[in-house]
Order: structure tokens, then sequence, then C-alpha cells
């Protein structure tokens, strides 16, 4: 029997605060992985785990260690739903090449896919790749009472909701950018951590040290992978590059100058040579072997710094939220959620895996593993997530403080890719000696019709 | 047989003959033969190719719609700054991991050829770099150029040299990747001139010697004559291997900094699986072809001319 029967509309308008109490009391029972008694606990309730019992679902993933939280949880969700999994991952690049080709041709071969939001919201969306997630979290017979819908921090609800209310992903993780700092190196300096972007600029020349080998700071200068660099000192003045409301373009004004000359000044005067072919990981290996003093990049790539098997720094690291800017205090952010393929002909057990590996518990394991951030904020308030034999007070403070400031760190806008290859040399350019208003307008001039055709049809 | 079947299928002249100088045979029986062999061509070579043409003529973007755009995509190629830059860097690599490979195999046949202690083990250490996958020695490289961390700067540091910023500036990265190309494929043309020095006769040598030529003169006027058809067959293969090369750059530099490595097949990929603009990467693809076409046809003609068949 397919399960498509089975979604019809029920009729019930359940609010996110009714759901939220009725989440609140099944919490209160604390029945969360055990099956037998979950479904005991929800026997007044129309939702029933087994309701798909049998079914088998297809489950393409990005290759990186959430998936493998994820790979790991299989076995519980099977025994709990009947449902079988069979799941993948593939490297990132591929996994997005592979999503575009797959669902193009109107007959994906996944029934839940993991999407970069911050590359493929506007293009999942436009493209009719996923199903709005709405009528499957307010129908109470397919969603779990302990949902909790509310729980959802508001960085990740964002980048997964539509500029029309549609929310064709369910958020799963949250990376903040922000500023890893070697505490030994700015006591020794006597140097406190950064009250404003402009006091980057100073901490910097004061702890930069070239005859030492020791740079006073490092990010990205690799095209593409540069652009939430500059991005995250843009946000400082309360900009995107792309305006979220009207769509206009704030490439080539006076604050995005401000932005790409603050990024070549850090990138050019404090940096180890060569920054401008760095990528994430040239910046970490160079942060954790106590060559540089700050880097600015992802929370995502913390883990290696605190292992004492690659990294000279252990206990040494500070994790400090971006400092404010001239005009405003944001953190960029960027998010991957999990969608359920239109074509897919198991919706309702597809909806089931997303709930469940997108549910509190296993959320909470993915911040106590130090897999990343996770989408839902109840990981943050329990002490069990922060706990942490790895990670001190400040990581986990630096991510929740970071959350309240959260703004997404790329434009989102369908040709993401092209925004980021076509400004993304335009900085590098800079590094190389380029005049940076100069190079601003000839990529915002490049890439205007671009913008243009793609929202065209 | 053959001649009566020819008989009946009229004057043999206006069907041609074949190099055997017996006429071709077009008769049903040997359709078996030629049926399967044509299938695949047109199959695996001819529609692809002539998909990729048509395609060229179309504005298509993965997950949009085809709009016919005759030649729009050609006179955009060619008024695109970013691809006639990569059409020069792209010479320039192309010229660089040629030469030198083709200049550095020559002489390392010529040493392997002579008799010396452990030629054997050191010739096997030689070619063990053309074994090697691509992408993994280029990862060991990528590591190897780190500005701060990389081996190949301490080693400089031993001697005195101040350090270099490898594949992580535009002004270095072309000559350091064409370092690694020269370093991965050098064997190759190696082994190929072993090959054409064992084959050479021995009579023009003895009779140098009698002449009182030095080893200098029987290099320039007898090794290297002799040697040129292999030489051309290397520089073909080198030509060809360079051109197409995407891996070693991909892996080490994306190419970059910024466009700085930036070759024709970076800006394929890019346009094709990274902007997923079809059309404009296919027209990409017909103007390489022709390039490879013509640069192919030119080295054979070459070859001919250097008496390979006399």
């Amino acid at each position: 029997m397919s399960s498509e029967k089975t979604l019809r509309p029920s009729g019930i308008d359940v609010t996110r605060r009714s759901l939220l109490k009725t989440g609140v009391g099944a919490t209160a029972l604390g029945v969360i992985g055990a099956p037998a008694l979950v479904r005991t606990a929800n026997a007044q309730s129309k939702f029933d785990w087994k309701r798909f019992n049998g079914e088998q679902i297809d489950v393409m993933l990005v290759k990186n260690p959430r998936s493998d939280l994820l790979q790991a949880a299989e076995k519980e969700f099977t025994e709990l739903t009947g449902i079988k999994v069979s799941s993948e991952q593939i490297p990132e690049q591929q996994q997005r090449q592979k999503a575009m080709i797959e669902y193009s041709s109107g007959r994906p071969t996944f029934d839940v896919t993991m999407l970069a939001l911050h590359v493929q919201k506007r293009l999942s969306y436009k493209g009719k790749w996923t199903e709005d997630l709405r009528p499957f979290i307010n129908n109470p017979e397919m969603t779990n009472p302990e949902f909790d819908f509310a729980d959802f921090g508001k960085a990740g609800l964002s980048f997964a909701t539509q500029a029309d209310g549609v929310m064709n992903t369910l958020p799963h993780f949250v990376d903040f950018w922000m500023l890893y700092y070697n505490k030994e190196m700015f006591q020794q300096k006597g140097v406190e951590y950064p009250k404003s972007m402009d006091d980057i600029v100073a901490a910097a020349a004061k702890l930069n040290d070239p005859s030492k080998g020791v740079a006073g700071f490092v990010s990205r200068g690799l095209k593409n992978a540069n652009i939430p660099v500059w991005t995250s000192w843009l946000l400082g003045q309360g900009l995107e590059t792309i305006d979220p409301a009207t769509g206009k373009l704030n490439t080539d004004g006076a604050e995005a100058i401000w932005a790409a000359e603050l990024y070549r000044k850090l990138n050019k005067d404090y940096a180890p040579p060569g920054t401008i072919g760095f990528n994430w990981n040239e910046c970490q290996t160079t942060f954790m072997q106590g060559r540089a003093a700050m880097w600015l990049d992802g929370i995502g790539f913390a883990t290696p710094l605190e292992d004492p098997k690659s990294s000279k720094i252990v206990g040494k690291v500070g994790y400090g939220i971006t400092p404010p800017g001239p005009k405003a205090h944001h953190s960029a952010i960027f998010a991957d959620g999990m969608g359920i393929s239109q074509a897919s002909k198991k919706k309702g057990a597809a909806w089931y895996y997303i709930q469940f590996m997108v549910g509190k518990k296993h959320q909470l394991a993915m911040l106590k593993a130090g897999a990343g951030s996770p989408a839902r904020m109840s990981p943050f308030n329990d002490p069990e997530g922060t706990k942490s034999s790895i990670f001190a007070k400040d990581y986990f403070d630096c991510m929740s403080g970071s959350g309240k400031i959260g703004r997404p760190g790329l434009p989102q806008i369908i040709p993401v890719t092209e925004f980021r290859d076509i400004f993304g040399v335009a900085l590098t350019n800079t590094l190389s000696g380029a005049d940076p208003a100069a190079e601003l307008k000839k990529a915002t001039e490049a890439f205007k019709p671009v913008l243009d055709k793609s929202e065209q049809g | 047989m053959t001649q009566t079947t020819a008989s009946a299928l009229g004057p043999t002249a206006a069907r041609g003959s074949a190099p055997s100088g017996k006429p071709y045979d077009f008769s049903r029986k040997y359709w078996v033969f030629a049926v399967p062999a044509t299938v695949i061509i047109l199959a695996v070579i001819v529609f692809p190719w002539l998909f990729t043409v048509f395609m060229s003529a179309g504005d298509w973007k993965i997950g949009g719609g085809v709009e016919f755009v005759g030649l729009d995509n050609f006179r955009t190629l060619f008024a695109d700054e970013r691809f006639r830059d990569s059409m020069r860097i792209t010479f320039i690599f192309t010229v660089l991991a040629v030469v030198i490979p083709v200049a550095l195999g020559t002489a390392a046949a010529l040493v392997f050829h002579s008799e010396f202690p452990f030629r054997g083990v050191l010739r096997t250490i030689f070619v063990m770099p053309m074994m090697a996958t691509p992408v993994a020695v280029s990862l060991v490289w990528k590591m190897m150029f780190h500005p701060q961390l990389g081996v190949l700067n301490y080693i400089l540091s031993l001697f005195g040299i101040p350090p270099s910023a490898w594949v992580f500036s535009p002004e270095t990265v072309i000559p350091t990747l064409v370092m690694v190309e020269v370093w991965h494929w050098t064997p190759l043309v190696m082994l190929i001139l072993l090959g054409g020095l064992a084959g050479l006769p021995k009579e023009p040598y003895e009779s140098a010697v009698i002449d009182g030529a030095n080893g200098w003169h029987m290099f320039r006027f007898i090794t290297l004559p002799l040697l040129w058809p292999y030489i051309m067959i290397a520089l073909i293969i080198r030509t060809i291997d360079a051109l197409k090369v995407f891996d070693i750059i991909f892996v080490i530099s994306e190419g970059g900094p910024g466009t700085a490595s930036e070759t024709l097949n970076i800006f394929l990929y890019l346009q094709a699986f990274q902007f997923y603009k079809i059309g404009y990467a296919s027209a990409v693809v017909v103007i390489f072809f022709g390039i490879i076409v013509a640069l192919s046809l030119l080295l054979l003609y070459t070859r001919q001319k250097s008496k390979w068949n006399a």
C-alpha cells in the first residue's frame, strides 16, 4: 500500500504552541529512545511510530561527522519504526552535483536528502526539489507530540524558511563564524580579546611576529572560500551582500569597500605568506601549529584544535564571538537541512526519518560529540550537552551567543556559486595589490546580469 | 570469389580499392563485422560529439529550459576576458609541461641507455612517479608546498635560500604546477625514448668513430636525427596530456590564486559543474576539441616530415 494515501490532511490546525505543550508533557515522561514506552505514552495521540512499518527509504547525505552520527542512529530508527534505511555519504561538492542532476531529471533516486541551505536554499525551492514540510509538522497523525517545533533556533529556521513561508527542509546543523584565538599568545603580549572589528586589526598588529613565524591573523584567501570572511566584516556594517528584502546588491558601496579593505589589511599585513591560496584547512593547520594568533572561520572546525595528536595548542584555544562592526553585531551563519523529495513515493516514511534524526536526542548527541552546532536550542540548555571532556565553556557560550546574532553569511539566491566565484576572485585580486573599490565594482557589474537572469523564468 | 562479386557490382574503379590494390567489397556478408564497430563508434564518439555541438547552440542551464541561441555562446566566450585568460594560461602551461619533460626525458634516456652499476634499480626508481595516482600525489605535493609547514621551504632554508610561496602566489603557481607535471611525466618520455635508443643501428656510430667524431658530434648528427621520430611521438603524447590535465591543477590550486592557474579545463569544469551552464560549457568543449585536433594534425604532419616511414 502506498504511503501516499495515509497523508490526507487531518483538518486539525495544530499550532506551534499546542505542539509545544504536548511535547513538554510527553518529554516529562522521559521516554525518548524507549520505543515501547513511547508508543504507550502516545496511545492517546493519533501518532504511531509503526505506521510505515516495512517500508524502505533511500537517503543521500553529505560526508561529514554529523552524517556518521545519523547512520549510527539508523538501527535504532528501524527498531522503533520498522522502516529500513539505505543511506550513503557523498563528499560535499559531488553531493551537490548529484542533487542538482538527479532533481533536474525529475526522478531522484533518494527519498530524503541533506541540503546545504546557504547554497541550495533558493535552488531547491525554485526547482521544486523538496516537499513543504509544514503539512507534516502540523499533522498530529504524522508528527510525534514530543517533536517540539518551538525548540528550533531562529537562525536555522530562518534559513530553512522560504520567502513565502514554505519550509522545504528542516534545519539540522548551523555553523557560526567566529574568532578562534590563542589565549597564550594574547596573555604573553598583554592583548585583550577584540571588542570591535577595528580592535582585531590592532590586536593582529601587536601579535604579528614574522621573526618567530607567528602571524597575527589568518583567514581564507582562496577564491570562493574567502567570501564568508568578507561577508563577516560586511555584517558589521549591518548589511548582507544582497538585501534579502529588496534584492539590491550591496557589493560595491562604501560599506562593502570598507569590508574588503579590512579583509585585505588583515590577510595581507598580518597573515602568513601564501594566505592568498589558503582554504580553511591551511588556516586550520597554521593555527593549530601555533603559527597564528587569531583565525576567523566556522566553529565546526574546532575539534582538531583540541586533539593532542594533531594540535600544538590544546587547551590554549579561545572561542570568541565575532566582534561587532561599526554599525552592527552579527555572526555569519551557514546551515544544513533535510528535505523530502517531491518525487518520493514514501513521503510518510521519509518524514518519520527526518523528525527522528532531527529530534532532541540526536541533536544533543551531535553537540556532545563535538560534531557541530545543532539547529535546536535544547542541547545548549542541557547540562549533558555542554559537559565536554574536549571543549571549555567558552566554546558552548560562543555557539549559543553567535546563534542569537546570526545572519546568513551568503546571499540567498540561486547563483550562489557564481557569486562566490566572481567576488572571490575580486577579493583575491586585492591581495595581489588591486584596488578593492575597482575590483568590487567590476565584480558587481559582472554578477548583476547573472543575478537578473536567475530570477527570470 | 571476391573478383566475381566485384564484377557483379559493376566497375570497381568507381568504388575505389584497398591499399593492397584489391577492390573494396561491400557485399552484405561482411556487414556482420562492420556494423557493430560502426554502431559503437556512432554511439560513443559521433553522437556525443554532435550532441555537444547541438548543446553549444543553446542557452541551457541544468534545472532550466533550453533556448536556441545560435552562435551567441561563442560570441560571449570570445568576449569573456576570463576565457581568453584561460587560453593564455593553458598555452603557457602546455608549452612548459611539454618542452621540459621531453628535454629531461631525452637526457634521462641517454643516461639510462649507457651501462653503469645499479642501472636497473635506478631506472625503476626513476619511473616510479609515473605509477602514482595523480590525485594522491597532488595531495602530497600540496602539503609539501605549504609556505610555513611544508617540507620544501624547510629544505630551501637548509641551503640558506629564502622560502617560496609555491602555489600560494600568482607569480609562482604555474612554474610550480609545471614542476609537478615534469616530476610525474618525465619518466614516460624516458621510456619512449629508451625504446627508440634500443632500436638504433650500431653501424653509423662505428663509422663515426673511424671518422674521428666525438660524443657530441655523434649525438647531434646521428642519435638525434635517428631518435627524432620517437621524440615526436613523445611530443604528441605529452601535448595531448598537458592540454587535458585537470586533476593536478584542481587538487593543488583549484585554478587559483584568483584565476592565476585557471586553464581551459578548469574554466570548463566551473561552467559545467559549478555553474551548470551546459550550453556555454559545450561551446568551450567545441573550441577545445578544435584546438586539440589542430595541434594533433600539426604534430602528425611534422612527424611525417621527419621521415618516420622513409
